[in-house]
């Protein structure tokens, strides 16, 4: 007879002394850990309803400007510092950690339209409603010393906006053209228009450096490359286009905010149809600024609210507002991607976290692991009813969710029409149209 | 023990000091290590490639997972790179010998698993499709992971043979105690209660406490590895079950009138009177939920966390009084006088199957721990194995001389069977196979007529309430040898059984989520896509997947006449159409060949009684 009991020795399992760490020895056999989805799945119900609870995203508020903020504008280098210019032609700069004015500049009279910082970060550059370009050196003036630009460039016309190259000493303007400046000279080297309308804003691309953007307020989004004189092709929309923004990681992919609620990412070498149509706002979008990672982007509303997106959902992920908020004008995403400004027009800066329930500050190794772990499950089971529907809900003001009603209500007429006018007419004589290309009217060339 | 030659002890000094001049200072610990690559090594002076040493490992791990799970695993699949230069060598100029990572058998890793490969989903966007397939090789990675990782598991299972002729069943208990170790045998004893006679018995989840209650109201709970008692009271009213709950300081017991629970000190917690005339009890440890089988018939779920009763359940069966649980999937087994077992879930208010198992009232019925086997006994003196994996067939049937009154299952799959005064004990071939009923693997003669039967969790024991008190058995190979810290600790602290409450009752399942797969939560669920793929194309009025009909594109220099485009039109229709043709033809073919091999005689010979196969 062969004969072996199962037999433990206690101290292997036991710790020796009460300030050692208990053992815990570990068998990962599916046998003995039953109900593994279940159990699981009600995990990722805590874990999503706790980033409910956890989720209060808004920071701190900068006050400070007498006026509407109009413009914002990062520090290239400096996480910390923001700069923001106001529609009585102030501009401020922001220590975002002390959450101070740490400066202040009377820039222009009349409106501050655009305010970009060169991306060595030792000055900025200012455009106004007083027909001029004004660079600014970074640091304040010294002890005794006025404060005054480097240089002022006096233009004919007004200029509304002002970005400035990724790599060069280069930067351009528009107005009634778009500008394209050296920094050491006080005349445009070239001047490209199509079309005779106002531009609204005009935007370098962060990785092909050579190519703008601009769109003006005869419906069209232009693209230029700095390298020849003349613009390359144009998009022409249903609607006005306020701003746009590249993404920084897909040289080829820009976002559009637009008049008509919507925003319209596209793919700039096929323009007649939008990659994407992100459509929650319920007025005219202002502002768009894309994460650093290029997955998202954040866009300002004259909804009272800002909304983010990734860059390949038609619907948003989070909207934040708060009662005190108005027409959100301007919106920024910084540079580490883990907070985002917004300048509205009650004279406020706001800061706000990119991730609702995110946890600031250092996090344990074990904090880390749980996140990462809920983080998964969260994302295993999202399409489960009761967990979708507890992640998508959000409080609105009621005006804002009136009108989503009623947007909606009005949307499902428009269908609805269509639908009746296709099944009534010859089969073929009255073509689909798609959502996305329902809202490109040409495209130029 | 042999210790490696020191390195750098005979390099002259005078030339170590010159490397260590050239260096930048090392902290102490690094010098050991270096002077042994400059110095002493006879292999190739400390190049890039000797540095990359352990990247190239790595990169070795790379092409097994891409390589999937080899076939034949015990065969190691070497990497040419490791077999022909020197610059592979190790610092001391040794070979590795066991170069790469360690092979996996595959059926470990085939218990790991979980996704079904075999089963096929509805087409999918290519972007979903890609997600599966990352999903899936993700899957693959960590299960091959988690196989590796039983290496490292401490104990191994216990095992009971027989020298060449001997038959394990005449092997008694006072041999196998006089074999095993001292703690072992310590395991093994009796206690006389012969006064508050039958006893039913309990064993806590991690297996470390016993609680027993006697017909004649006797109940107590005790440590049973240090024999600590815990509690001694008499109810003073007949007592028909007794339960753990989660913990082992909560005890339910189901008394003559009513359900009361107790706890570890005696004392009655609560008396639940909407629970009555209880005979059986299970507690389901993950749902919190304790179920009762009533005289009247009701199968009623308390849910203990909160002090609910979830659902009552009329089983329209009359007196119920054979109860068991499955511990895959919850699902609570009820056997009938009519003989047949039925299936319940609290989320409904009927059976989710009913299988009939014996002619005659069923007496006992046991599920064993992977959830594959039931084994029920009937009036009719049958043993059966049926198997739960959706067909609900009988696997094996044993008649036994007098019929079996109580069965259980051992974490490694023993089934258990108590006939009167006698214990019979059969084993399987492996884990998960069911019980062979051809021969017994152990027998044991009790004092009195066997009342209540469970094998200890993680210890190789088998504790048997009789007439006569309480007999606890030694059952080698019974038992989980590896217990997993997390889930059921033997040897946790208080502290430790705090922390763990605590998770257990975040994380508790909702009763409706029981069902017979419960792994049906993380599946695709193809109905309702469908259904919504079906309502979106009424209210869009066309098919927004729909595959465009061809439209020939119009071609240069005259040979764009209608007559080409309709010829071309044509053509492709045709081709589409002859596929269409051959898939169905094919899928004709299949079925045809399938039933084929179905109809299939067995013998050369088509027998009359061919016509009773199934």
């Amino acid at each position: 007879m062969k004969v072996k009991m199962l037999s433990r020795n206690p101290d292997n399992y036991v710790r020796e002394t009460k300030f050692d760490l208990q053992r815990v020895p570990r068998n990962y056999d599916p046998a003995l850990h039953p109900f593994e989805v279940p159990r699981e799945y009600v995990r990722a119900l805590n874990a999503t309803k706790l980033e409910r609870v956890f989720a209060k995203p808004f920071l701190a508020s900068l006050d400070g400007h007498r006026d509407g903020v109009n413009c914002l504008a990062k520090h290239p280098k400096n996480l910390a510092t923001v700069l923001s210019g106001a529609c009585d032609g102030e501009v401020r700069i922001w220590n975002l950690t002390q959450r101070k004015c740490i400066r202040t500049i009377q820039a222009h009279e009349g409106f501050v339209r655009g305010i970009c910082t060169r991306f060595c970060g030792t000055s900025f550059f200012t455009v106004g409603d007083d027909k001029t370009v004004k660079q600014w050196k970074m640091d304040g003036p010294g002890y005794g010393e006025e404060e005054e630009p480097l240089h002022t460039i006096l233009g004919k016309t007004v200029y509304t906006g002002i970005d400035h190259h990724w790599k060069e000493a280069v930067f351009a303007t528009c107005g009634q053209q778009v500008d394209i400046w050296d920094e050491q000279r006080t005349n445009p080297i070239c001047s490209m228009t199509w079309g005779f309308d106002s531009i609204s804003s005009v935007k370098f691309n962060p990785i092909e450096t050579f190519l703008l953007g601009s769109c003006a307020s005869d419906r069209n989004i232009v693209l230029y490359d700095m390298r020849q004189a003349t613009p390359l092709k144009k998009v022409i929309l249903d609607m006005r286009t306020n701003t746009i923004c590249w993404n920084p990681m897909e040289a080829f992919i820009f976002t559009a905010a637009n008049e008509d609620y919507n925003l319209y990412t596209f793919d700039m070498r096929a323009l007649d149809t939008p990659v994407m149509v992100h459509m929650d706002h319920v007025s005219a979008v202002l502002d768009v600024d894309y994460s650093p990672t290029g997955k998202e982007f954040v866009s300002a509303s004259f909804d009272k609210s800002i909304r983010i997106f990734p860059i390949d959902k038609s619907r948003s992920r989070e909207v934040y507002h708060t009662k005190r908020m108005q027409h959100v004008i301007c919106v920024k995403w910084t540079s580490d991607s883990k907070y985002i400004m917004c300048g509205s027009d009650e004279m406020n800066i706001r800061l706000w976290k990119a991730n609702a329930s995110e946890k600031l500050g250092v996090l344990t190794s074990r904090e880390k692991a749980a996140k990462d772990y809920n983080q998964k499950l969260k994302e295993k089971f999202q399409h489960h009813p009761h967990i979708k529907r507890i992640a998508r809900h959000r409080h609105l003001p009621k005006s804002i969710y009136s009108q989503i009603q009623e947007q909606r209500i009005m949307k499902e007429a428009r269908r609805r029409k269509e639908m009746n006018r296709i099944k009534h007419s010859k089969p073929g004589s009255v073509p689909v149209v798609s959502e996305k290309k329902k809202h490109v009217v040409a495209v130029v060339k | 023990m042999e210790t490696a030659p020191k390195p750098g002890r005979d390099v002259p000094p005078k030339k170590d000091k010159l490397q260590t001049k050239k260096k930048k200072p090392r902290r102490y610990w690094e010098e050991e290590t270096v002077p042994t690559a400059a110095g002493a090594s006879p292999g190739p002076p400390p190049n890039k490639k000797n540095r990359e040493l352990r990247p190239q490992g790595a990169k070795s791990t790379h092409i097994l997972k891409k390589s999937r799970i080899s076939k034949k695993p015990q065969v190691q699949k070497k990497p040419r790179e490791w077999k022909n230069s020197e610059s592979q060598r190790s610092l001391s100029g040794a070979q590795d010998p066991f170069p790469g990572p360690a092979p996996v058998p595959v059926e470990v890793v085939q218990k790991f698993c979980r996704i079904d490969k075999s089963r096929k989903l509805p087409q999918s966007k290519a972007k979903a499709r890609s997600r599966l397939e990352v999903a899936e090789a993700e899957e693959e990675e960590t299960s091959i992971k988690a196989a590796r990782s039983e290496l490292l598991l401490a104990e191994e299972p216990g095992f009971l043979e027989g020298e060449d002729g001997e038959d394990t069943a005449k092997i008694c208990q006072a041999d196998i105690v006089e074999a095993v170790d001292i703690a072992s045998a310590a395991k093994h004893f009796d206690l006389n209660l012969r006064q508050f006679g039958p006893y039913r018995l309990n064993y806590s989840r991690t297996g470390r406490h016993l609680a027993f209650g006697g017909r004649r109201g006797h109940v107590a709970a005790l440590d049973w590895v240090t024999k600590k008692l815990m509690c001694e009271i008499n109810v003073m009213e007949a007592v028909r079950d007794i339960r753990f709950l989660h913990s082992e300081a909560l005890l339910a017991v189901a008394q003559n009138r009513w359900l009361h629970i107790y706890d570890n000190q005696g004392i009655e917690l609560h008396c639940i009177r909407r629970c009555d005339r209880v005979t059986r009890l299970e507690f389901l440890p993950f749902h919190f939920l304790l179920a009762t089988a009533s005289e009247t018939g009701f199968l009623t779920y308390l849910d203990v966390s909160v002090g609910k009763i979830v659902a009552a359940l009329n089983a329209r069966a009359g007196r119920l009084d054979v109860m068991s649980q499955n511990p895959y999937n919850a699902v609570i087994h009820l056997g009938h006088s009519n003989g047949t077992v039925s299936l319940w879930s609290p989320a409904m208010k009927e059976p989710l199957a009913k299988i009939l198992c014996h002619r005659g009232g069923v007496r006992a019925v046991a599920v064993d721990s992977t959830g594959t086997h039931m084994a029920t006994s009937g009036l009719d003196h049958q043993l059966k194995v049926f198997d739960l994996r959706g067909t609900f067939q009988p696997l094996s049937t044993r008649t036994l001389p007098h019929g079996a009154g109580h069965l259980a299952f051992s974490q490694r799959g023993l089934l258990v069977a108590g006939m009167g005064d006698v214990v019979n004990i059969w084993a399987g071939q492996g884990k998960a196979s069911p019980p062979s009923l051809e021969q017994p693997y152990l027998t044991h003669r009790l004092s009195g007529p066997v009342h209540g039967l469970q094998f200890c969790p993680f210890e190789d024991v088998l504790g048997v309430g009789h007439s006569g008190g309480i007999t606890s058995m030694l059952v080698p190979g019974a038992a989980e040898p590896n217990f997993d810290g997390l889930e059921s600790n033997p040897y946790r602290s208080r502290k430790q059984r705090q922390e763990w409450e605590v998770k257990a009752l975040l994380e508790k399942v909702p009763a409706e989520l029981i069902c017979l797969d419960p792994r049906a939560l993380a599946e695709v669920d193809v109905i309702s896509l469908e259904q919504r793929k079906k309502e979106q194309i009424e209210r869009l009025g066309y098919d927004p997947e729909a595959k465009a009909p061809f439209q020939p594109k119009p071609k240069q220099k005259g040979r764009s006449s209608t007559a080409s485009l309709v010829k071309r039109k044509r053509k492709v229709m045709d081709e589409e159409h002859r596929d269409k043709v051959r898939q169905s033809l094919e899928q004709q073919q299949e079925l045809q060949q399938q039933k084929e091999a179905k109809t299939k005689p067995t013998g050369a010979w088509p027998s009359a009684l061919d016509r009773f196969v199934r």
